[in-house]
């Protein structure tokens, strides 16, 4: 498989940079500040595709996306079934449904069994993400109290995508950061305020040939 | 080459084995679920790989049952999605009564605990003699389990506050007897459904309906097979009949809005477009 850029791509991010083209994020208890502090550091022109899952009440209202909206220079919205996946937009996991990639880069949902007690579960995204993005991907674990994302992680890893937890120290709940730093599948273990820039130094960073 | 993609060939092959030799056509089903499934299925059987499965899928004959349940993962809950039932009950209930006799089709009815919550909506709306339901699906136990109508009490205390939240006139536990650690839907309900086999990729029309529940069935399809069985649908329902889908699908096909119409876009709920409306 060819790592040039396609053309289409090329306007976006320049030859030899690495071509990101999303970011998924997973948290769980504490989720909501935390998403906060990464999403409102994200710059208007960011240029790839943000997919959140959060544990939320199966069913609650689901004011997440508009909650984030407000504070998020990207459009945030709920990621919708058959949807293209695009660039410099932010998606929110819809309550009581696993959310999935569908290898020409579109949403599908499921109401399969919950994976890790939760549905929808980061696993579930993380994985398909995996093998739909390879290593134009990057993963990120957030607050949580269990364990879910953390073979996600790993798959994003597996993938050759790039891996960030938050510090367990730094985390309103530790359970989720440190299940996913004991896969030894992370790149960087950051404090909350530094991930997003984390994230923009790696899409800007020239690609291992 | 690279582990998934020699991955990919493998669930192709697969897939093909499986539609070759039985009939059952999953090749349009949407990629990403389809393949947690088959991998959950590998592992289940203590396969090392997908193709491992090959062999088995061709060759033993009790085999195509096991691997359509686990296909077609049962999940489903007694009044999932309260106001759903809610508007069901205030909308297409009251035009459902001015039949002197009517069909329901569930489509992919899993083990059956949404449409006996159909059941007991009729059945308070003084409406179950004049319905005959039918519920289907692709997966046998599932349906076996289904026409049992037997439950794990362990969920009832979500079906109860699900059940009063889609406007429940009594109690749910008029409509069962619990056991043991389970509960049975009574006999009146079972009685009125027909639960049968139907392949919604490859199998037709069967009766005319006037409603027809069909909620997060059509999320794991592709847009191909998405629009087949809406048009089957459609041919299946009388002039303005309804549809009532998930609440999070969507119908991005242009002909599908020429299909159906919203009557509540919120509870996906439609009607057949066309002769008169």
């Amino acid at each position: 498989m060819s790592l040039l850029i396609p053309s289409s791509q090329s306007n976006q991010q320049k030859l030899g940079e690495r071509r990101v083209e999303a970011a998924v994020i997973g948290c769980s208890a504490g989720g909501l500040d935390a998403l906060k502090i990464v999403l409102e550091a994200f710059p208007a022109d960011l240029g790839i595709a943000v997919i959140v899952v959060a544990h939320t009440a199966p069913d609650g209202d689901h004011l997440l996306p508009s909650l984030l909206d407000n504070i998020c220079n990207l459009p945030v919205s709920e990621a919708r079934e058959r949807e293209a996946v695009l660039p410099g937009q932010v998606y929110v996991a819809p309550p009581n449904y696993h959310l999935l990639i569908e290898p020409q880069r579109s949403f599908a949902l499921s109401v399969d069994e919950r994976v890790c007690f939760v549905r929808p579960a980061i696993d579930v995204l993380f994985r398909s993400a995996a093998d739909v993005y390879h290593q134009h991907l990057i993963g990120i674990i957030l607050t949580g109290a269990n364990d879910d994302g953390a073979q996600g992680l790993k798959a994003v890893k597996d993938a050759g995508g790039y891996t960030l937890v938050q510090d367990p120290r730094d985390a309103y709940a530790d359970a989720m950061p440190k299940a996913a730093i004991a896969t030894a599948a992370v790149d960087r273990v950051l404090p909350l305020d530094a991930l997003a820039e984390a994230v923009l130094r790696f899409c800007l960073s020239p690609a291992k040939s | 080459m690279e582990p998934a993609k020699i991955q990919d060939i493998e669930i192709g092959l697969f897939l093909e084995a499986l539609f070759q030799r039985h009939g059952y056509d999953f090749r349009n089903y949407a990629k990403a679920s389809l393949k947690r499934r088959i991998l959950a299925m590998t592992a289940a059987a203590r396969c090392r790989n997908v193709a491992e499965l090959i062999p088995r899928l061709l060759h033993d004959e009790d085999y195509l049952a096991e691997v359509l349940a686990q296909l077609s993962v049962p999940v489903t809950e007694m009044f999932r999605d309260p106001p759903v039932f809610k508007s069901l009950r205030e909308t297409v209930l009251p035009r459902l009564a001015t039949y002197p006799r009517f069909n329901i089709w569930q489509a992919g009815c899993a083990t059956g605990e949404e449409v006996y919550s159909l059941a007991i909506m009729l059945e308070e709306e003084g409406l179950l003699d004049k319905a005959q339901i039918y519920a289907t699906d692709i997966n046998d136990n599932a349906l076996q389990r289904a026409e049992d109508g037997i439950f794990p009490v362990r969920c009832l205390e979500e079906y109860q506050r699900n059940y009063k939240a889609a406007g429940g006139k009594t109690d749910l536990a008029d409509y069962y007897v619990a056991n043991a650690g389970f509960f049975r839907i009574h006999e009146r309900l079972r009685k009125k459904i027909v639960f049968a086999h139907h392949n919604l990729v490859s199998d037709g029309v069967f009766c005319e309906v006037q409603l027809i529940l069909c909620r997060n069935v059509l999320i794991y399809f592709d847009n191909t097979l998405q629009r087949r069985v809406l048009k089957l649908f459609h041919d299946s329902l009388v002039r303005s009949g309804f549809l009532c889908l998930g609440t999070r699908e969507s119908l991005r096909s242009v002909e599908t809005e020429q299909l159906f119409a919203p009557v509540n876009r919120e509870a996906m709920i439609f009607h057949k477009n066309g002769e008169n409306s």
